[in-house]
């Protein structure tokens, strides 16, 4: 924590430790016969906010993982939030954002009227308006489009459980065209691979077996930093019990401290390093051979295709030594099936490389016999989850976002595809943007052409809670109860065991603010599409859908989660594997990928290195930021800020930088961004600087956030296109340091 | 029963859930702390490490703001924590100069606060906030008295340590690599 606590932070840079061992047990032993408790009673006062008050198990909604939580509530304020012990991806526990949801619930900045914009596009000048007003523009605008251009003419952009209504809407509406930042942004390239290999994703929440695992490879997850709270909690026990970590990253994470080895490696060589494994696993025999003869195909191709992979090959291109390469290697196939290469999640990093670095560990995690193993990646059970009946939606043209042949393996619609279509009309025009729960001006790369593609339209509609960049561009804004204060869809979950969670209130709505179910069936009744909408109002649509699942509402509301039975997830539990690909074995080799022109083995490309002078601009998570939603929560901005510059030590002293000092980077392009505090250290490495993404807020409504930080979307001009499934691979960028002043 | 807190560096991420539990559960003023987390890396690139510490009044068994506090506001409670009866403090800050930890602060409200072990919370049979939101299970408060306890197994590892020794405060909250 960089500020001063209470009153004296004098002694915070003279504190220190030192191990006394058996000497302080024998001190802390002693026992304290002539102490006297004086009581610290009522008068006194030690706080106490949550005795009296309610408490309401839902579902988190500050990042995607959807914790179960619960709600304590006293004067119609959520006074604290804990994990729930009942629902299985949070046992009771909680990360720091889930922790300071009540400061999303409170932010006085919250969006609580529906507004009309009145001012030029993106000047956020806005007037308030009745939800009657709000939703009869937009239901006449829509109509016109649909007139002139037909439904597909909208696109919709979502993140969020809350987005099910909204898609329901606009499938019914008539357009394919809905997309979210989360696949072509970010983890579809792994998603991709995956699908590829396996015949399965690996699942959001990804279902790796981290606890039971005895060896763990990341490649740039930076677990503890990156605050997906059960994977956390199973990292923490594989580190406690002794688990062999490898970790994969240019910059000294936390998770790489944890390591038994830290390979800092050079950007953008994974794939190399990934390959040298392969190959010592292989020519070493060190892989689960029997597994691999049983389930895979394409093993003798992918043999030969490694052979020249070398550790020595592959030391010159990561920077790394070359025995470190070959004994990483044998620990980890020591381990196997208990071993794994975590698939990671935001992988759009080199475009062209992602889908293909994603394969590679896949087929790593093949060779290991990771997938349906103990300490490896378990296949999850799900619940059954019947629809509400509505009719069939009307059929549509294919989506806009991609041209023919364009990104084949796809498996949602690309986000940026949409703004590219919305700015050509090619296939046909996209007239109309609704937006919902994403913050489009951040969460896509190269924001110049967002808003030149956001000029272009007939129609701009932002669903939020809070008012983000993008409400500022939009004509209409549709102010959205927060998670705290809203009933949304039952959330289903594939995890070691299924499970069914219920979002509900703790709070009435704030303001205005109405809840993503009611905007969505009141838009669509004016856009006659009641039928799609039978329900007369939430609890009918919950108690319907969960008659029809078998699932008792009422215990949905007071448990907040069902969790289904017990079933097997690895072999070890008798589970039977089997691969959902076109020859029903883990495709080691990718025939899929070959008949449209790819590599069907991963080949590595050598990454551009920096220009003289120029640092490869990497970017991650922080622990209580998730993505640039968090940025604004007041609670939030009580713990440490990650909206420092981490710069290598010799690095600035070379350009004369010290800690906390001000500069600003000058990108590729010449791009420039706004200043940004230096946080000097060793660790990471001189040719890349990383920033932690979410600041650089400009949006003036965002009275806290606005001005902390910079944006390293600012500096993200140059984006390499993934051609196997779209991707933005956004590493690709290199920045210089000026000093400010 | 002597109340402890063993903290586990090895499985804190530094996360800082700690610190926001905290506030929340005592209502602490903003800017001001009752629990902080600090990171420390040592060395040159590559050759690093990194400590990470989730840190809080060491409710000392020595204290010396229990020695220096002129009014008797700061007191044991005979459980191993040391506490702060507000009614009796004059917010005068001699504790606070006195305190090796940097862990105490004065309330707008006029008196000195800081961590209470959540006395309110164990007093109910329940972990401290900290401890129970703490997702990596860093944190472990119990009796140090129970050698069957989560934080007696703890104390029992040879890397366990408290800080500023040479204070010799003796704490009842100590830490393990």
């Amino acid at each position: 924590m960089h500020r001063a606590r209470g009153m004296n932070a004098l002694t915070f840079s003279r504190r220190r430790f030192l191990g006394v061992g058996a000497g302080t047990m024998a001190a802390m032993a002693a026992t304290q016969a002539d102490s006297v408790f004086r009581g610290y009673g009522a008068h006194a006062g030690v706080h106490d906010p949550c005795t009296d008050g309610r408490v309401v198990r839902t579902v988190c909604e500050l990042c995607f993982w959807k914790c179960g939580i619960q709600a304590h509530v006293l004067n119609n304020h959520v006074t604290k939030i804990q994990g729930s012990p009942l629902h299985p991806l949070s046992l009771g526990r909680l990360c720091p954002r889930g922790t300071g949801g009540g400061g999303l619930a409170h932010d006085p900045d919250r969006l609580v009227r529906p507004l009309v914009r009145v001012g030029p596009r993106g000047s956020e000048r806005f007037e308030a308006v009745s939800w009657e007003v709000a939703l009869g523009t937009i239901a006449e605008k829509l109509e016109v489009i649909r007139r002139r251009h037909g439904p597909e003419a909208v696109a919709m952009f979502n993140h969020g459980a809350g987005a099910s209504w909204f898609k329901h809407l606009f499938r019914a509406w008539g357009t394919n065209n809905i997309a979210a930042p989360s696949f072509a942004q970010c983890r579809g390239p792994r998603d991709v691979a995956f699908d590829l290999t396996f015949g399965a994703e690996p699942g959001s929440p990804e279902t790796l077996d981290i606890a039971a695992s005895d060896c763990l490879v990341l490649i740039g997850s930076h677990l503890g930093e990156n605050m997906h709270n059960t994977q956390v909690q199973e990292f923490a026990d594989f580190v406690a019990k002794g688990g062999d970590l490898i970790v994969v990253d240019p910059r000294f994470s936390v998770a790489a401290s944890k390591a038994r080895t830290w390979l800092p490696i050079r950007p953008g060589t994974d794939t190399a390093l990934l390959l040298a494994w392969i190959h010592v696993l292989i020519t070493e025999g060190r892989y689960q051979r029997e597994y691999i003869e049983r389930y895979a195909q394409g093993f003798d191709e992918l043999a030969r295709h490694v052979a020249p992979f070398t550790p020595e090959w592959a030391a010159a291109e990561t920077s790394l030594d070359p025995e470190l390469i070959r004994s990483t290697a044998r620990r980890m196939g020591a381990a196997a099936p208990a071993a794994l290469v975590h698939p990671g999640r935001h992988a759009t990093w080199y475009g062209a490389d992602d889908t293909q670095r994603s394969r590679a560990i896949a087929i790593l995690d093949a060779l290991l016999g990771a997938w349906g193993h103990r300490g490896g990646i378990f296949v999850p059970a799900g619940m059954r989850l019947a629809p509400y009946p509505t009719p069939p939606y009307p059929s549509a043209r294919p989506a806009a976002d991609r041209r023919p042949d364009e990104a084949p393996f796809a498996l949602e619609p690309i986000a940026q595809g949409l703004r590219r279509a919305t700015l050509d009309s090619d296939p046909y025009p996209v007239k109309a943007w609704f937006v919902y729960g994403t913050n489009l001006i951040q969460s896509l790369p190269q924001k110049a052409e967002t808003i030149r593609a956001i000029q272009s339209l007939d129609l701009l509609v932002a669903v939020d809670v809070i008012p983000a960049e993008i409400v500022g561009y939009a004509d209409v804004v549709l102010p959205e109860a927060s998670y705290l204060e809203r009933y949304d869809d039952l959330i289903g979950l594939s995890w070691r065991r299924g499970a069914v969670a219920l979002r509900q209130p703790a709070l009435p709505p704030l303001g205005d603010s109405k809840p993503g179910w009611w905007i969505a069936k009141k838009l669509g009744e004016r856009l006659g599409l009641g039928a799609y909408f039978p329900w007369r109002d939430i609890d009918d649509y919950l108690e319907e859908r969960c008659r029809r699942s078998n699932l008792d509402l009422a215990t949905l509301k007071r448990d907040g989660v069902i969790v289904g039975p017990e079933r097997a997830s690895t072999v070890e539990e008798g589970l039977a594997l089997s691969f959902h690909t076109p020859s029903a074995k883990i495709e080691l080799s990718s025939e899929r990928l070959r008949e449209r022109g790819f590599d069907a083995l991963p080949v590595y490309r050598r990454p551009a290195d920096p220009p003289a002078g120029f640092f490869r601009l990497l970017y991650g998570r922080a622990p209580a930021q998730t993505f640039g939603r968090t940025a604004n929560n007041r609670q939030l901005g009580e713990l440490t800020h990650g909206d420092r510059l981490w710069l290598n030590a010799s690095a600035a002293a070379r350009l004369g930088v010290r800690n906390g000092d001000r500069v600003r980077m000058v990108n590729q392009d010449g791009a420039r961004s706004e200043p940004v505090a230096v946080k000097v250290t060793e660790r990471i490495r001189a040719d890349c600087v990383f920033l932690p993404h979410g600041w650089g807020h400009t949006a003036r409504g965002l009275r806290y956030a606005r001005g902390k930080g910079v944006d390293d979307g600012d500096m993200i001009t140059r984006v390499d296109v993934d051609p196997v499934m779209g991707g933005t691979g956004m590493r690709g960028n290199f920045v210089s340091i000026q000093r400010e002043g | 029963m002597r109340r402890v807190m063993i903290i586990d560096e090895s499985r804190c991420v530094g996360c800082e859930a700690c610190v926001l539990a905290c506030k929340n559960e005592n209502d602490v003023p903003a800017g001001m702390y009752r629990d902080w987390v600090t990171q420390e890396a040592r060395g040159t690139f590559p050759e690093l490490s990194l400590s990470i510490r989730s840190e809080r009044c060491n409710h000392c068994q020595d204290a010396p703001c229990v020695t220096n506090c002129p009014t008797g506001a700061s007191h044991y409670r005979g459980d191993g924590t040391v506490q702060i009866n507000r009614a009796l403090c004059t917010g005068c800050r001699a504790c606070i100069a006195a305190c090796p930890y940097g862990a105490r602060f004065v309330h707008p409200d006029g008196y000195v606060d800081k961590c209470t072990l959540c006395a309110h919370r164990l007093d109910r049979g329940q972990g401290t906030a900290c401890e129970e939101v703490c997702p990596t299970r860093a944190i472990a408060v119990g009796d140090a008295d129970d050698p069957t306890s989560e934080v007696a197994r703890r104390m029992r590892r040879a890397s366990l340590y408290v800080l500023q020794p040479e204070a010799a405060t003796r704490p009842n909250v100590a830490y393990v690599r």
